[in-house]
């Protein structure tokens, strides 16, 4: 469905992805992890075109991502949950989640998108006249995926889903990635809680320094010596 | 909680000041409370404050609502009135349209002007320093200024449309032409606010004004949604021209009669924020008003520029601002 290769990328004299190859099948929950600083979010800026690709291809299902202005890789059903959720904080949960909807074909279905989120998610409905700004950690997460799905994405992007969220609403949140695949949506996280998300996706690449340094099967990765070493402090 | 706690004791103050303004300079000047308060020409200086207010309150929110999207201060703001009063004026004094179709010509004019400032100047400028979007929106003013001064000459010119006035009682006497400008300028705050909160597009433009890049992770093409604000920010200067134009007369300059304080009055109100504007066009236009009563006119404006720096110091972000 996606796939990279070759992909350069950085913040003016600053390189920070280095000839990145990676493919995500339709269906599938891919997993990018790697320490502080190596690239992750931009490799996710890159994919949603919030930063310009400097060579190398990007294909979304046969179509070209890089020559994609970035208000149109919405259209080809990429949605970016950004790091830090990003909401509107001084508009209400339904506002955020209109804006999801911003593309005219969702715009169209967006009382049918609305109930399909506020299903997945009862607690944003009772929420939806709040600020978004005034939710819990763990809320406005759900509010940033649920205004990315209402897009009505066939890729959802997740960056650090977990980041700044207690323990047990981490555990919840990992829950709902699973959700979402069942709801046959393909998945490409980035995450530092290693563990919990090998759990929850099929595949895994490790990004370090701006390189893909290795990739594999979840479980594979979960057991490898190195992996365990490094990234779930084991 | 803290900050709501300073805004509750801001309007204390506020009202305090104008209290104090309104009655303690009658009380010096004729030693008696009861003069004070049943002076009818002090209410009737509060009134023209309250309808001076409701233009001042259409001038800032269209200047906050080009900031709160594009981000950039339209240091020529006023100067678009300008060229909306002249607008008006020609059309209808010289070609001899009648005033209804002239004025949503003006309005027309000015939004075309909005959109083509952003398009031919803003747009290429959005990645510059903010003083360099500063400097390029001043220069404009200068621009509009000359221009205007090439085409029309600098001779005062007066629409000769007078709607009168009328009697609140029996000593005080309001204007038409101020009543309907406080009117019209109400009625469309509302209006504006219904678009900004009701509509989708409103929605939108709040959106992008309170995070810009997250609206393109929507599928907004950022530079459609700053022209269509660029271009209501224009047709809301025309609008306020079509007010001004039946109260003042039009020269090249009129601009500076009321761009600096419309200014201020955004600054003062929290830059981007238009219901801080809202609010302080009235606490300025009743300073003026006041101020203007009691002594000369130019002292009101002292007393607003006065009170204006005063706050700076007290409240740097503006009434309804927000730290940053």
């Amino acid at each position: 469905m996606l796939s990279l290769s070759n992909v350069n990328a950085g913040y003016g004299t600053f390189q920070a992805l280095f000839d990145c190859t990676l493919e995500v099948n339709a269906g599938e929950a891919v997993a990018v992890i790697g320490p502080n600083g190596a690239g992750k979010t931009t490799l996710m800026r890159v994919i949603s075109g919030l930063i310009p690709a400097r060579g190398g291809r990007m294909d979304m299902e046969g179509r070209d991502l890089v020559a994609t202005p970035p208000h149109r890789i919405v259209d080809l059903g990429i949605a970016h949950v950004p790091e830090n959720r990003r909401l509107f904080p001084r508009m209400s949960v339904e506002d955020n989640l209109r804006m999801g909807a911003f593309v005219p074909s969702a715009r169209a279905a967006f009382s049918r998108r609305l109930e399909f989120v506020y299903d997945l998610f009862p607690r944003m409905k009772e929420r939806r006249h709040q600020l978004a700004g005034t939710l819990s950690g763990g809320e406005q997460q759900m509010c940033a995926i649920g205004r990315a799905l209402m897009s009505e994405p066939k890729l959802l992007l997740l960056d650090e889903p977990s980041a700044g969220l207690a323990p047990v609403i981490v555990q919840r949140i990992f829950e709902l990635v699973r959700v979402i695949r069942e709801q046959g949506l393909t998945v490409l996280i980035v995450e530092q809680n290693v563990q919990q998300v090998l759990r929850v996706v099929d595949r895994a690449y490790v990004l370090e320094a701006g390189s893909i340094r290795m990739s594999g099967a979840a479980e594979e990765l979960a057991a490898s010596d190195e992996i365990r070493r490094l990234y779930m402090g084991l | 909680m803290g900050r709501i706690d300073t805004r509750v004791w801001l309007i204390v103050i506020a009202a305090g000041l104008f209290v104090c303004l309104a009655y303690v300079p009658a009380i010096i000047r004729e030693g008696d409370l009861g003069f004070a308060v049943s002076d009818v020409f002090l209410y009737e200086a509060m009134i023209n404050g309250l309808l001076l207010g409701g233009v001042l309150a259409l001038l800032s929110l269209g200047l906050n609502l080009i900031f709160g999207v594009v981000d950039v201060v339209w240091i020529c703001y006023a100067e678009i009135v300008m060229l909306g009063m002249y607008g008006i004026y020609y059309l209808h004094s010289f070609y001899g349209v009648p005033l209804l179709i002239a004025m949503p010509a003006g309005i027309l004019l000015t939004a075309i002007i909005g959109y083509a400032v952003h398009e031919l100047v803003i747009r290429h400028l959005l990645d510059s320093a903010p003083i360099n979007q500063l400097l390029a929106t001043g220069g404009l003013l200068f621009f509009f200024q000359s221009v205007a001064t090439l085409a029309f000459g600098i001779d005062f010119r007066n629409l000769g449309v007078s709607l009168g006035s009328f009697p609140l009682t029996e000593d005080i006497y309001i204007s038409w032409s101020r009543l309907a400008a406080f009117i019209v300028a109400a009625a469309c705050v509302a209006g504006l606010y219904l678009f900004l909160t009701r509509t989708f597009m409103g929605t939108a433009i709040r959106a992008i004004s309170q995070d810009r890049e997250i609206m393109t992770l929507m599928g907004a093409a950022q530079g459609r949604l700053y022209l269509i604000s660029s271009a209501i920010g224009g047709g809301l200067a025309g609008l306020a021209a079509c007010l001004l134009v039946l109260q003042y007369d039009v020269h090249p300059f009129v601009g500076l009669s009321f761009g600096p304080i419309t200014f201020m009055i955004c600054v003062l109100g929290g830059l981007g924020n238009m219901v801080g504007g809202f609010i302080a066009a009235f606490i300025l236009s009743e300073l003026i008003a006041l101020g203007g009563y009691h002594f000369d006119l130019e002292w009101g404006y002292v007393f607003a520029f006065a009170f204006f720096i005063a706050m700076m110091f007290v409240r740097p972000e503006g009434i309804m601002g927000r730290r940053s």
